[in-house]
């Protein structure tokens, strides 16, 4: 992308979360619809399961390492996350060792 | 009371409030900034999205996107369905915000996970305007945001040889709050969901195109599976207004 379609591309995600956080306040003033209501309740796990293999789509699994240091660095802030339930120490403890995988063993 | 005290007294109720949404933000904005400056783009790229996104997860997404082809259809669609809780945030607060005037469509805009829960449960103490609470609370978190984001962009393209990895702070926070949704959730048919579609269509349309065509399969199974799922959801959500 050119600098310009950066901001472009920018604007427009800024331009779909303020459609979400303004839209029930133009469209849903007497309450949504129940399958509305329904997808509100069901989706967010799903959502955050896409958003998890996001993160992953650019591994080679036949190459490299194998997506050894995503799998021990997952490992690692699931572990951290358990034990302390603390987003930001789980963050940091996973990303520092991902980052100690790549840069020092792989 | 006086304007300037009325102003005074919603600031000094909701700063205590604020305070650890801010520290963590400021740590939070910190990495989404070093990561965006780790793609190679401009220092300011994050504190541009910090102020038109206002959203960690889009915008960590987004500055991934960046460095892609320019594909302004499907960043709108993934951000559209990545943000969409936010029109449940936005039902449970058309009572609180009526009324609020010129206040309103800054509540609104700034309207961030975070600030909607303290908003929406925050026992406003008598005598404390609620509006100027409201605005102070989102205000603080965004200015946070903001400050982290801006000093991760130029921490980042200061220090390139620190980055290398820094990437995976995207994976840790998408993974942690997985997790999160994974320990509350009253069925797994959902989260499971969601893996197995977008790996299957990880799989089937290659990294560049994958994302949409795994959007579509997860509201089609999630859409089938109403019947079964609907009563489960359904009861949690009785049971938190209980």
């Amino acid at each position: 992308m050119t600098l310009v379609q950066q901001v472009v591309t920018v604007l427009i995600a800024g331009a779909a979360t303020v459609l979400t956080r303004f839209l029930p306040f133009a469209a849903f003033r007497k309450g949504a619809p129940a399958y509305i209501r329904y997808l509100g309740s069901a989706l967010p796990g799903a959502v955050f399961g896409l958003l998890v293999i996001y993160c992953l789509k650019d591994i080679n699994v036949t190459a490299g390492a194998h997506g050894a240091p995503e799998a021990l660095g997952i490992l690692a802030t699931a572990a951290v996350y358990l034990w302390r339930r603390d987003m930001l120490w789980a963050i940091l403890a996973g990303t520092l060792s991902y980052m100690a995988l790549v840069n020092l063993v792989f | 009371m006086a304007h300037g005290g009325t102003k005074t007294a919603a600031f000094r109720a909701a700063a205590p409030l604020s305070l650890p949404i801010m520290a963590g933000f400021v740590f939070l904005g910190i990495t989404c900034g070093m990561y965006s400056s780790s793609l190679g783009l401009p220092w300011w790229m994050s504190t541009l999205m910090s102020i038109a996104i206002f959203g960690g997860s889009a915008e960590f997404i987004v500055a991934s996107m960046l460095p892609g082809a320019f594909d302004p259809l499907t960043t709108f669609v993934v951000i559209l369905v990545v943000q969409a809780r936010h029109l449940f945030y936005g039902l449970s607060m058309l009572e609180p915000f009526r009324g609020m005037g010129k206040k309103k469509p800054y509540l609104i805009y700034a309207m961030c996970d975070e600030s909607f829960s303290i908003n929406y449960s925050a026992h406003v103490p008598a005598g404390v305007d609620r509006g100027w609470f409201m605005v102070f609370v989102s205000l603080l978190n965004q200015s946070s945001w903001v400050v982290g984001c801006t000093l991760g962009g130029i921490f980042g393209s200061m220090i390139p040889l620190a980055v290398e990895g820094i990437s995976f702070a995207m994976t840790a926070l998408f993974v942690v709050i997985f997790l999160d949704q994974w320990l509350t959730e009253p069925s797994h048919a959902s989260s499971i969901t969601g893996l197995v579609a977008s790996a299957a269509a990880l799989a089937l349309f290659g990294a560049d195109g994958f994302l949409i065509p795994a959007m579509i399969a997860i509201l089609a199974v999630v859409t089938a599976l109403r019947p079964r799922l609907q009563p489960v959801y359904g009861a949690r959500k009785e049971d938190e207004e209980a």
